[in-house]
């Protein structure tokens, strides 16, 4: 008897437009309701209609956290949808749906989707049909389900939410049905302590972190993966009194939010590798200006348009290097949505405090997934301002000893703020004194050491001073930790980092004690392992890389690491 | 009387003659004139020889990067609105590098300032043409003369309704710094594209050539007929000074701004609202 007991992954398939991320929304957002811990990571096509997407829901017991390969049930809406994910389906793999549509070829339990949602009104609501009938193989109370649909179909009208709550009646007494004949077993309890989490994705996440950082300064120009932060804050701007504008390319967007960080707004960039090419001659300005800025990069896979939904961690050389000159810069990468959420936070804070550019790396992967993590504490405070009020005789370029000018803001103070993308003496006015040139970039630069030794420590996950060392950045984290999890492998250790730049003092030590290291990175070149070479002279020759456009699995995770550490396993 | 604006003694990097003395007077006599305190006036640059302007003015500014001064003049203006902001620069900056910018900041109306130096060259760069060069003109690059449409500042503009729009030459002092003055009063986006000469580069546009091909719009021309406004713009036999087209009807971006609605605060001086930001996130349970 197929039985589901500590953890479900669920698999929906559909063309774009048959309302695949509507069950996504649905169905995370009610389980999550209900108890369930849960996780969804969506897959889909860079068009508005047809195409085949999918969406993997991990139902559990425990936090959930990454996407796996395994399928446990598959709810095609289309034939394409079954063929599109055909190597991740196992005999174990049960596959619900319409054989009506999706013909003899595989073997599934039939459910006619659109008839039944025909008769509840029309055949367009078979994604609440398909929904509910999940809800009726894990027997969740109808009231919760009618609850959530009234509210989610609130604003089109009395008549939709009736057929929607038809539809959805049926759906869940076929769920029920097959659940009793086909003998299928799902017997996940729900947990107390999720009623307390919130459930939101990466998008959501750095957003909220932005506004916890005091951004209130949001300039754009509209790029998958980024959109969904720059809509989210869109969203909110009257909540918070954010300024938001939609520039008209990235060049204007980033020299906006220069603009406005110059007359003390905390302002934020979102955008992806494309939009970040324009903006490189603003992110040198914000280097010479010595003006704040932060820029949330929601990596995409490249070069030029690239692959526009998929993901790829192929961004961290161009964020490191892009931009003339020589100046300083920081660069986060969070590793789940808790970080997503501080990092950013803490993004304005160091911006501010040093006076230069923070980019934030994420990826389509992570600002995509949902899940419900714990509410992020908000105990640290309100964000300081780190500017000053000015006197008279006030230059903006004092040459300090920490290399940080104070800095002031027009309008607040005696005195006048000036600013220049010249090289330029300590009142900001233009020079080619090459004796003051010196100076300058010598106080740009003492910046960076600073910087330095405010640095996030890497994560580590193990005993420090394991033999094996396992070493990723960003977004990877959590599949990383779940796939341990699995193997337990003897003296082995996972050291993640989430700043990249500049990195902690204390790196070359960490890494220098592992016998065997290996690196996860989702790029083929490794840029993190020749970034750590660089700074720590140390070559790691393990990698694991995927660069097709997908995440990493747990399943492909452990697979590597059995391979590599076969001996290592207990 | 001495002006607030005053630099004192300072080496200023244009060529002896050049027209850009005359617009520095201009702006600087302007601004005290309307009696607005350096410390609430920003000016907003790119880069070139008229873009060097904020330095030879005792106030705050943002000298950025080439075609750039509109996008940062609209971050600081909507940052704190409250400060007087004015983007000034060249022809190539404005309308070459910054041309995109230019027809944006338009459609959008923040309350700037937008004052171009004219002199249908590429100073700073030794005299290659500039997208306003009149055809035929030759240069190093442009070596059988330009052959290209010049971009006509004024009928863009007009074309997209942008509330004040106006052209001047340096050389008349008193007409062009009313102007210029009416230009920084006014509420919204205002134009004042401002005839230069270039002493070094461009040898066809001289003063004496602007003198003989300028005119001044007549004391009975309506500014705020559009038609009309469109129709002088086009007019290349001689070319007409005075503001072409005026109106009070465009909300300016920052009034258009939900964060300013119920609160005038600059941003620099508001606090994230912590409680609305657990209320947000609560709601995601
Ligand atoms: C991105 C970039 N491209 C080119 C330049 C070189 N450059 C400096 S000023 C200038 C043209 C300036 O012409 P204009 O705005 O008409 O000013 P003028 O010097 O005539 O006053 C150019 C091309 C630059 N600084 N930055
Ligand atoms: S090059 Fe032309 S514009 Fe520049 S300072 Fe000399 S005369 Fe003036």
């Amino acid at each position: 008897m197929p039985t589901f007991d500590r953890e479900l992954s669920l698999t929906l398939g559909g063309e774009a437009g048959q309302g695949i991320q509507t069950i996504e929304y649905l169905l995370s957002h009610l389980l999550k309701t209900a108890g369930y811990h849960i996780y969804a990571t969506k897959e889909y096509m860079s068009r508005v209609r047809g195409g085949s997407n999918s969406t993997t829901l991990r139902v559990g017991e425990k936090s959930i956290a990454a996407p796996c390969d395994r399928i446990d049930l598959l709810i095609p809406l289309d034939k394409a949808a079954i063929t599109h994910v055909q190597n991740r389906i196992s005999p174990k793999t049960l596959i619900l749906g319409d054989k009506s549509r999706l013909g003899e070829d595989f073997p599934l339990i039939d459910v006619p989707l659109e008839k039944l949602a025909g008769q509840a009104g029309s055949g367009i609501m078979a994604n609440t049909v398909a929904a509910a009938l999940v809800c009726g193989l894990m027997e969740l109370d109808a009231g919760l389900l009618n609850q959530f649909l009234s509210s989610y179909f609130a604003g089109k009208g009395a008549e939709i939410i009736r057929q929607n709550l038809a539809a959805a009646a049926l759906g869940l007494e076929w769920g029920a049905k097959i659940a009793r004949q086909e003998q299928i077993k799902i017997a996940i309890k729900p947990t107390p302590e999720v009623k307390n989490q919130i459930l939101l994705n990466g998008a959501e996440a750095i957003a909220l972190g932005a506004v916890a950082g005091g951004c209130n300064f949001v300039s754009a120009y509209p790029m998958s993966p980024s959109t969904g932060v720059f809509t989210t804050l869109a969203q909110n701007a009257e909540k918070f009194g954010l300024v938001v504008e939609q520039a008209e390319d990235e060049i204007s967007a980033v020299n906006m939010a220069l603009g406005a960080w110059y007359a003390g707004a905390r302002a934020l960039v979102p955008t992806s590798g494309g939009g970040f090419a324009l903006m490189v001659e603003g992110i040198s300005l914000a280097g010479m200006l010595e003006t704040p800025l932060v820029i949330s990069l929601g990596q995409r896979p490249g070069p030029a348009t690239g692959l526009p939904t998929r993901t790829e961690q192929a961004d961290l050389e161009f964020a490191l290097y892009g931009g003339h000159g020589e100046f300083p810069r920081i660069i986060l990468a969070p590793g789940n949505l808790q970080e997503a959420f501080l990092l950013t936070a803490r993004a304005f804070d160091m911006a501010d405090r040093f006076q230069t550019p923070v980019i934030i790396l994420s990826d389509q992967y992570l600002v995509d997934a949902y899940y419900n993590t714990e509410k992020p504490d908000l105990a640290s405070g309100e964000p300081e301002n780190h500017f000053i009020k000015t006197r008279a005789d006030y230059q903006r370029y004092q040459l300090t000893e920490n290399g940080i000018s104070p800095r002031g803001i027009p309008g607040f103070g005696e005195g006048l703020v000036c600013v220049d993308s010249d090289e330029h003496d300590e009142a900001a006015h233009i020079t080619e004194d090459l004796d003051i040139r010196s100076r300058m970039v010598e106080k740009r630069l003492k910046k960076q050491e600073l910087i330095k030794e405010t640095a996030l420590q890497p994560t580590l996950l193990g005993k420090a001073g394991s033999q094996n060392l396992i070493i990723a950045w960003g977004s990877t984290y959590q599949v990383v930790k779940e796939a341990l999890e699995i193997l337990s492998l003897k003296d082995t250790a996972f050291l993640h980092f989430s700043q990249l730049h500049p990195l902690p003092a204390t790196t070359a030590g960490l890494l220098a004690k592992a016998r065997q290291l290996v690196i996860i990175e989702n790029n083929a070149t490794s840029q993190f392992g020749k970034l750590l070479q660089l700074e720590t002279g140390i070559k790691i020759e393990n990698r694991i890389l995927k660069y097709n456009g997908l995440p990493f699995t747990v399943e492909e995770i452990t697979e590597h690491l059995k391979i590599l550490w076969e001996g290592g396993l207990e | 009387m001495s002006n607030p604006y005053d630099m004192g003694a300072i080496d200023i990097a244009w060529c002896p003659g050049c027209g850009n003395y005359g617009i520095l007077n201009m702006v600087k006599s302007s601004l005290s004139e309307l009696e607005i305190k350096p410390e609430e006036l920003i000016m907003v640059s790119g880069i070139g020889q008229a873009a060097k302007i904020p330095h030879y003015l005792k106030t705050n500014f943002f000298n950025g990067l080439h075609g750039r001064a509109l996008p940062a003049a609209t971050g600081i203006k909507a940052a704190n609105p409250g400060l007087t902001v004015i983007a000034e620069s060249g022809d190539g900056d404005m309308y070459g590098e910054g041309g995109n910018h230019f027809i944006h900041t338009l459609r959008r109306n923040p309350d700037i300032t937008n004052l171009v130096h004219n002199n249908m060259v590429y100073g700073l760069t030794k005299g290659q043409a500039s997208p306003t060069s009149q055809p035929g003109f030759k240069t190093p690059v442009q070596v059988e003369g330009v052959s290209e449409e010049p971009f006509n500042p004024l009928a863009v503009a007009i074309a997209l309704d942008a509330p004040f729009v106006a052209r001047i030459f340096m050389g008349d002092k008193e007409q062009s710094k009313e102007i210029i003055k009416q230009a920084i009063k006014h509420q919204g986006y205002a134009l004042v594209d401002i005839f230069q000469p270039c002493v070094s580069f461009n040898k066809v546009n001289t003063y004496q050539w602007f003198k003989e091909n300028t005119y001044y719009l007549e004391e009975s021309y309506d500014p705020a007929d559009r038609q009309a406004a469109f129709q002088r713009a086009l007019e290349s036999e001689k070319i007409p000074l005075g503001i072409f087209y005026r109106h009070e009807s465009r909300p300016t971006f920052e009034s258009t701004l939900s964060a300013y609605r119920e609160d005038k605060t600059p941003l620099s001086r508001r606090k994230a609202d912590f409680n609305k930001l657990e209320e947000l996130l609560d709601s995601k349970k």
